[in-house]
């Protein structure tokens, strides 16, 4: 079997909200239809169907199972197109790209939409073990006596509901006081953290004004830029945020330089070149490849969000390139020290030997192509959308440019990463 | 948008006491539905001398499936017309004028709801010597008037059409249609001028716009919304383009029709390229640009300032000019191609000006300049270019208009109410139609009749 090249024809998102913020009152389904409608309308795809579509959201409520089938179900494409949910922490939206991309590659399917969707405005909240039990019991009680004697046992305590938590299962911290123990083992300053983040508002801000969303981002519930997109942010305000992870003297990690809680749906178009000739598009970037790692954070052995320099080196190794050989880097800022660590990470000689086997270190990228038009810092971070969000961001800056490659980096929960080299299409190189 | 009046003094007790009260009571008026036939009865067609219009015109009406009466100044009829169609292009003197009261008017009367008078004429320009002009001229006072009298949603409009264009169906056809049809509901009044269709395009008016490629500017909702939509009934692939802003109206307006969303500012400088590079994605070529998208900032001329003047006239006007500069270009890919048509949203502010508008007025009336000019410029590429003038139409920018103005504004026409956004949608698409070849550098009022900006 012969394998196809996969196009990233485009994509679209909702503007990102903060938490509590415009999208109260939508839903993962509500967020996730209106992106692909959004899509659709964009490029005239209403009625058709398309090879499968693939999407899932990080937390998610039980009535949710079949999430991105409903959602497709009332949305304008053909209700015969076929899809599934996947989950993958912060990885979910990139992973679902890389699924659909390989299936096209493999000629299954022609045309595929990837991405996710996430909120934590309306997060499920778990009924306190206890009174799960106790209700249970009551459920299953054969006469009404025994379910009344069931019920009387409910406590007031009990009905306080289960908070979601935004911590790591094995170790009970929370992902931002893992990071902090990684950002002090790489000494990395206030000041940089602080720096990248003011570049990433800035970033995303130019990129609204010279209209690059505008064929990207669908407005939705009244908001048309990112809720958490400070345009004036500056490295004087942010120097005024107290730490809010980490502890004492070299606490560096505060609210401005760590992604707020948002939410937000995204997706990207994918097809064979076959599909996109039919349709009269034209393709954005072609999806070279795709790599997931994960680390041993449990035993401590490596940082909860390291993961992404392994499957980096591995997926350059089987590219055969290195990691200079990029014109966009887009790494996915989970926190401002994330992106730092994994650089000075992957400049670290002994580091890229020791854990990544390599005899030379991957070296140091320009610091002029990371993350040009804003990253999760400015724009916000629902997790299972940001995979989409960077796809296609990416693959529109590589058909601008019209030449050059990229590489996608992101971090997710449970010591993992995923990431992506997309590259500018053949006929843009020429 | 509802009118709370007409729908009170159309239903029930409303209506009684509307009629003892001799309140005006404005009718529902006949709008195209599909599977409508042309006209809701038996059409007459009559005519002075050698009448050469005539003859087409019965043609045309039954080909397109209308039953023909003769109306002279003898005939009774039996039952209600749904319309009289009358050639007075052979008249030359002023006395010939008695020959077309004398029949025109028992047909007048036996009109039923929603029906329509068409006069036919010959342009003034055309006829020589003053007393031929003179009477060519007076048909266009008689036929407003007669709008004026006309009720139950009738209307009476003027087509003048050119001497070489008279005997060819081709010509006629696409004109003759949509005032005899209902999809001339809120179009009263007009003289509107037919020359020689530039080919010969027969096109089926129920669908005329199979296969073609559309772009209509400012269509997330109102007016807009409605062109995008009678140009998918009819057939076409439409590009709808607003502000990125109004995406999520926009992305639903496109998926109901099938269409595209392209989220655009008409004001951007690439503007052009990037409706050209949308259209490309479908055809090698456009085949209608409706330049609707539109905004007012209303202030006294002595109060406004540079930014209101500014803005509307480059969103209504200049965006135009550029836009029309790239498309225009032979060398485009996704260009207009040549036979095809530009259609421009002008207002009737832009005819009678109005108090608080003169910015908005001037990029009106600037329409109408471009149309003129710019249809002269391209007749040799055969591609047209018309404007439409709406009057008080029911949309989101007139609810913007105090209570008091809004309602002198919507009763003061021959119609006694706002005309619909679909209204504005269907004079667009006429003018559009490849078989409207022959109707260029006009500007046809959609108004109702309105006593404003006449
Ligand atoms: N409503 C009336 O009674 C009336 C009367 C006469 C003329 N008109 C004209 O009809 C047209 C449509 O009017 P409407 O009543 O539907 O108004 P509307 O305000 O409801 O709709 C106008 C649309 O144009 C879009 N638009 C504005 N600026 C734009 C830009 N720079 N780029 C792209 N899109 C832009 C808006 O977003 C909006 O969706 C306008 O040209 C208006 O001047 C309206």
């Amino acid at each position: 079997m012969s394998l196809r090249d996969v196009y990233v024809i485009g994509g679209n998102r909702i503007p990102f909200a903060r938490s509590g913020g415009k999208y109260l009152k939508a839903s993962n389904q509500d967020m996730l239809t209106a992106v692909i409608d959004g899509l659709v309308a964009r490029y005239g795809l209403a009625g058709e169907r398309l090879g499968e579509v693939a999407a899932g959201a990080v937390i998610k409520h039980a009535r949710d199972f079949n999430l991105t089938r409903e959602a497709v179900l009332g949305s304008h494409l053909s209700p015969e197109t076929p899809a599934y949910d996947v989950q993958q922490a912060c990885g979910t939206g990139l992973e679902t790209a890389i699924l659909v991309a390989n299936k096209i590659s493999l000629g299954q399917i022609d045309s595929g939409l990837a991405g996710g969707s996430d909120t934590t405005s309306d997060a499920p909240l778990a009924l306190n073990d206890e009174l799960r039990q106790t209700l249970m019991q009551a459920n299953y009680a054969k006469t009404p006596q025994q379910r009344i004697k069931a019920l009387a046992k409910i406590r007031p305590n009990q009905l306080v509901p289960e908070q979601p938590r935004n911590a790591e299962p094995r170790t009970g911290l929370s992902m931002g006081e893992h990071m902090a123990i990684t950002t002090k083992e790489w000494g990395i300053s206030r000041e940089a953290q602080d720096e990248l983040t003011v570049n990433s508002h800035h970033n995303l801000a130019a990129a609204y004004d010279r209209g690059f969303f505008d064929d990207l981002v669908t407005p939705y519930l009244g908001l048309t830029r990112d809720q958490n997109l400070r345009p004036d942010s500056s490295v004087e305000k942010l120097a005024t945020l107290k730490p809010v992870f980490g502890k004492g003297e070299g606490a560096t990690m505060t609210a401005g330089n760590s992604t707020p809680l948002s939410d937000g749906a995204s997706m990207v178009l994918l097809s064979s070149k076959e599909w996109a000739d039919e349709h009269k598009l034209t393709p954005l970037a072609r999806f070279v490849d795709g790599e997931a790692s994960a680390v041993d954070y449990v035993h401590g052995k490596e940082g909860l969000l390291m993961a992404p320099p392994y499957a980096i080196a591995r997926l350059l190794k089987r590219n055969n390139l290195t990691l200079q050989d990029f014109d966009f880097y887009e790494i996915h800022e989970a926190f401002a020290s994330t992106v730092l660590c994994h650089l000075a990470a992957m400049e670290d000689a002994e580091f890229c030997k020791t854990r990544l086997g390599l005899d030379e270190p991957l070296g140091a990228i320009d610091r002029s192509k990371l993350n040009v038009n804003g990253s999760s810092l400015a724009a916000g971070h629902p997790f299972a959308a940001t995979g989409g969000r960077i796809v296609a961001t990416l693959a529109k800056m590589l058909h601008e440019k019209g030449s050059g490659r990229g590489l996608i980096s992101i971090c997710a929960a449970g010591g993992q990463g995923v990431v992506a080299i997309l590259e500018a299409t053949s006929e843009d190189n020429k | 948008m509802s009118d709370t009046y007409a729908n009170l003094v159309n239903n029930g007790v409303g209506k009684e006491v509307a009629n003892k009260l001799g309140l005006p009571r404005p009718a529902q008026l006949r709008r195209y539905e599909k599977g409508q036939d042309l006209v809701d009865g038996p059409v007459a067609v009559g005519g002075l001398g050698t009448a050469p219009v005539a003859a087409t015109a019965r043609t045309v009406l039954s080909g397109a499936g209308a039953t023909v009466v003769e109306a002279t100044a003898e005939s009774s009829y039996d039952g209600r017309l749904g319309a009289v169609v009358f050639d007075a292009s052979a008249a030359r003197t002023l006395d010939e004028l008695e020959g077309l009261r004398a029949v025109l008017a028992p047909a007048v009367k036996s009109l039923g709801k929603s029906a329509r008078v068409i006069v036919i004429g010959t342009p003034p320009d055309q006829v020589e010597g003053a007393e031929g002009a003179a009477t060519q001229q007076a048909l266009e006072g008689i036929t407003r008037s007669i709008g004026k009298e006309l009720r139950a949603g009738a209307t009476a409009n003027l087509l003048w059409v050119d001497t070489d264009a008279q005997s060819d169906a081709g010509s006629l056809a696409a004109p003759l249609e949509f005032f005899a049809s209902s999809r001339s509901a809120y179009v009263s009044g007009q003289p509107l001028r037919v020359r020689k269709a530039s080919d010969d395009q027969a096109s089926d008016w129920r669908a005329p716009f199979v296969g073609e490629v559309v772009v209509v500017t400012g269509a997330a909702r109102g007016i807009g919304a409605e062109i995008a939509k009678v140009f998918a009934r009819g057939g076409a692939k439409v590009i709808a383009v607003d502000i990125p802003a109004a995406g999520d109206a926009l992305a639903k307006v496109a998926n109901t029709i099938g269409g595209v969303a392209l989220q655009l500012d008409i004001t951007a400088a690439d503007a052009g390229e990037r409706i050209a590079k949308a259209v490309a994605q479908h055809a090698d070529k456009l085949d209608v640009i409706v330049h609707n998208a539109g905004i007012t900032r209303d202030k006294l001329f002595v109060n406004t300032d540079a930014d209101r003047w500014g803005s509307v006239v480059n969103v209504n006007l200049q965006s135009q000019f550029r836009i029309n500069k790239v498309l225009l270009d032979p060398a485009t890919k996704g260009g207009l191609r040549d036979g095809g048509r530009i259609v421009s949203v002008a207002s009737t502010s832009g005819i009678g000006g109005n108090r608080g508008q003169a910015n908005y007025a001037a990029s009106k009336a600037g329409v109408i300049g471009l149309v003129r000019s710019l249809s002269a410029e391209l007749a040799d590429r055969h591609i047209t270019v018309n404007a439409v003038a709406p009057g008080f139409i029911e949309t989101d920018m007139t609810k913007k208009i105090p209570f008091a103005t809004r309602e002198v504004g919507r009763r003061l026409n021959s119609v006694l109410q706002g005309g619909q956004p679909v209204d504005v949608g269907e004079a667009i698409a006429f003018f559009a139609e490849p078989g409207s070849s022959g109707v260029t550098g006009q500007v046809l009022r959609v108004c109702g009749q309105s006593q404003i900006g006449a």
